[in-house]
């Protein structure tokens, strides 16, 4: 036994690492910057190198196609901007859950019963109440379903310390269920959506005859209310220490459990509140797509901008951008709309890759026989 | 010593695979025939400008075989017409919602004349941006609202594929016709198993029209059939054809996209007919034949309808005249002797006009023969109310239940006595 130590302790020896990591204690604001502006400058060129392979055009050109997908024309900058809004407003309801350490992946779900809510009131109401009254019912049902939505996890992580994380992802599910079997009983067509024929009323007017707007426009006013809410608010200061620690929170008087409630309660409501701008005020219709997955995009985005909503967006902007322009380019060079989703994907993984570098530094091992030939050399020539 | 022995065993099962290989060279397959109803691109009468612009809206990518049946289409028109890149647009994996009219107003707005979108789901979105749009004509397959909706610029289009189906039900029916002959089975055990996406009228007139395409020839077959409330689900596609062949059936066909079903049969060694492109390459065992729907020339069509300035129809649907179904070729390994000129002779009166699918005199319902007033619902509404009589034909030539006449999508929606549905719930 004791030989077979020293044979490992031997090999230990041996196998040293090219590398040592450490965790950086602070970092000055303009190096993180300029670490995350690198990743995404890397990101580019490795996807320009990437689709210069797949399509045979030359990076500008590519860049150009990008940018027309995005804002090549009013309709398609205001479609884009819904769908900054969108995942913006998705990343905000989602954030005051984050900062507690409440692991909220049931986004997706919480919109998509927002927008079977509002859908269902307009289907089953519409037409038998005035618009203006129907539209009301609509916001406080489809908030309303967020909220429930929202809640039923919070109090089994309240009450018995469920596992937040796989209870809200698997609400999705019941969701996307609810929504296919009010696509059956709605549509007796056997088409697999509920479109603005049958949702004929309850449309939220439109401002400036502009559809998208109205939901720019509370999607901004919602992030910079947002923001001062975490940032400045006594129910934000309880967040932060409930997500910092639950005991310390408990110390200062804290009620936890009611914290809890709340906050997943304002992240339910303000994810109904997507489901409601996506059916009463731009699509009237409804799928199981509905969300596009947003729901999910939107973890991504709340955690690349550190939770900060005014930096979310851009995050947001940064993603939708992306995902439009590549759906463009494989448009234009045939290829399969998969090559968007490629895209962010590649994109993402450096963004989150260099959160490494922001957070630990990596230094050459001198011990290692790599380093270790070089300085021989090094001294050699000296 | 074992690596002399696992030395030992990897030869001999490297000799005993190319022992196995070169003796599946040996049988000789016979291989396929040529197309019964081929894919004729016809030269265009007619040109189109150069700023003539054309956009489709696909549900799914080349992956799907719907999907793909209808790139393949797009792009014959393409070369027929010697468009450019420019000029075809095409957006591929839009989803049945909102997104389908947002990508209808982009295309609009990149010029195209023509805005065609190919799944069911997407007709809804696209009458909302035909009501925006005036001067773009949109065109949707398998849509049923442009009869009722009646907006100039709104069309559907859909082929007459129970003739189609039809033909691969003779092929079926031959099949089971050899089988009882070899004595393989009994005339009563002449059973198809049908494995349907849903029980909508697309997929009982479709499986209707097969099985009285196999029943002309074979008088003694039935058919079960299996819905998986899907249009693409390979494992519950299998599933179901697999427990139509323990349920007795001696043939498979189906109506769902994916390849679920011919690879059952194949493994199974169960004959089967496919739709929407051959499926021989996976199945070359059991493969029977496959009718398909060319869209090539109602692509054409529309084009042309745009260059000349003439109005589209509202309702279009294509048949074997104008090349809009289609018949693969035989698998002369599997199908039955005589299967050709049989198929020939039936063209020939579909052709003439003389024969009609559903013929009141060959199905009854619930033990009775249709009645000459019978109304079915084709204007399609949530409670299925019959408004529309398609009962044509006179007492001379007999009746039949007609079509895809009062509108492109089919509306036959019965099940016949023969058939057997041993699910119902989608």
């Amino acid at each position: 036994m004791p030989e077979q130590n020293m044979q490992g302790q031997a090999e230990q020896k041996k196998r040293q690492p090219l590398f040592h990591m450490i965790k950086r204690n602070s970092l000055p604001l303009w190096h993180s910057v300029a670490i995350r502006a690198a990743a995404i400058l890397l990101a580019f060129v490795f996807t320009g190198i990437l689709t210069l392979l797949f399509t045979g055009k030359d990076p500008i050109r590519i860049a150009a196609i990008m940018f027309d997908g995005a804002f090549g024309n009013s309709l398609r900058t205001w479609v884009t901007f819904q769908n900054v809004a969108v995942l913006l407003c998705i990343s905000l309801a989602l954030t005051p859950a984050f900062k507690m350490r409440f692991w909220n992946t049931g986004g997706e779900g919480q919109v998509l019963i927002g927008c079977l809510a509002t859908a269902t009131c307009m289907f089953t109401l519409g037409g038998k109440l005035p618009d203006w009254l129907l539209i009301m019912i609509m916001t406080v049902a489809a908030i309303g379903a967020g909220i429930l939505w929202g809640l039923i996890p919070a109090i089994f992580k309240a009450r018995f310390g469920a596992n937040e994380t796989l209870f809200t992802l698997m609400m999705n599910y019941i969701a996307i269920q609810f929504v296919e079997f009010f696509l059956k009983v709605a549509d007796k067509s056997g088409s697999n959506t509920v479109g603005p024929n049958l949702l004929s009323h309850g449309w939220i007017p439109a401002l400036f005859g502009e559809k998208y707007l109205l939901n720019i426009l509370l999607v901004a006013v919602l992030t910079v209310l947002m923001y001062i809410y975490l940032k400045y608010s006594k129910h934000g200061y309880e967040i932060s220490v409930v997500g910092e620690s639950e005991n310390t929170a408990r110390y200062i008087g804290v009620n936890v459990k009611r914290v809890i409630l709340r906050t997943m309660a304002l992240s339910g409501g303000i994810c109904g509140f997507v489901g409601l701008m996506l059916v009463g005020a731009t699509s009237h219709s409804i799928d199981t797509n509905l969300a596009g997955g947003y729901g999910f995009t939107g973890i991504m985005v709340a955690w690349l901008a550190q939770f900060n909503p005014l930096v979310m967006t851009f995050a947001s902007l940064l993603i939708v951008f992306l995902q439009r322009g590549a759906g463009e380019v494989s448009t234009v060079a045939g290829l399969n709309q998969s090559f968007s989703d490629i895209v962010t994907g590649i994109l993402l993984f450096f963004i989150i890759g260099c959160e490494f570098f922001i957070r630990y530094q990596l230094i050459p091992n001198r011990e290692h026989k790599f380093f270790a030939k070089k300085q021989t050399q090094e001294e050699q020539v000296q | 010593m074992k690596k002399i022995l696992s030395l030992v065993l990897m030869l001999a099962l490297l000799a005993g695979s190319c022992l196995v290989f070169a003796s599946c060279g040996e049988t000789e397959r016979k291989g396929m025939t040529e197309d019964i109803l081929p894919i004729n691109t016809p030269t265009p009468d007619f040109t189109v400008d150069a700023d003539f612009k054309i956009g489709f809206i696909f549900l799914h990518d080349e992956n799907s075989t719907y999907d793909k049946n209808f790139i393949d289409a797009a792009n014959r028109m393409k070369t027929a017409l010697g468009l450019t890149d420019e000029q075809v647009i095409m957006k591929t994996n839009i989803p049945e919602g909102d997104e389908c009219y947002t990508a209808a107003a982009d295309l609009a707005g990149q010029g195209c004349k023509i805005v065609f979108a190919d799944s069911f789901g997407h007709e809804p979105f696209l009458l909302q941006a035909a009501r925006e749009f005036s001067n773009v004509q949109f065109c949707h397959a398998t849509g049923t609202m442009a009869h009722t909706k009646d907006l100039p610029n709104f069309h559907n289009a859909f082929a007459s594929i129970y003739e189609g189906r039809y033909l691969a039900g003779v092929v079926a029916g031959l099949k089971l016709n050899a089988m009882i002959a070899e004595g393989k089975i009994t005339n009563d055990e002449a059973v198809i198993g049908y494995v349907g996406a849903f029980t909508y009228a697309e997929v009982r007139s479709g499986l209707t029209s097969f099985f009285l395409g196999a029943r002309s020839v074979c008088p003694t077959a039935t058919m079960k059939v299996q819905y998986t409330g899907s249009w693409y689900d390979e494992g519950k596609e299998q599933e179901a054809a697999n427990a139509l062949i323990n349920a007795g059936c001696v043939l498979i066909s189906q109506h769902a996209d994916s390849m679920g079903a011919p690879s059952a049969c194949e493994v199974a060694g169960v004959p089967n007919v496919s739709y929407n492109g051959s499926t021989y390459a996976a199945a070359p065992d059991t493969f029977l034949v496959s009718s398909a729907i060319n869209w090539t020339p109602y692509f054409l069509y529309i084009a042309k309808c745009v260059a000349n300035g003439t109005a589209i129809a509202h309702d279009w649907c294509g048949g074997i005249a104008e090349g809009a179904v289609v018949l693969s070729g035989l698998n002369q390994d599997a199908v039955a002797d005589g299967t050709k000129a049989k198929l020939d002779e039936v063209i020939a009166q579909f052709r003439a006009g003389t024969l009609h699918v559903f013929a009141l005199n060959t199905f009854t319902v619930n033990g009775q023969q249709l009645p000459a007033d019978y109304m079915a619902d084709v204007d399609t509404d949530a409670a299925y109310t019959a408004d529309t009589a398609v009962i044509k034909g006179d007492a001379t030539n007999g009746y039949y239940f007609s079509e895809s006449t009062e509108r492109s999508a089919p509306y036959f929606n019965m099940c016949i006595d023969g058939i057997t549905e041993l699910n119902s719930k989608f």
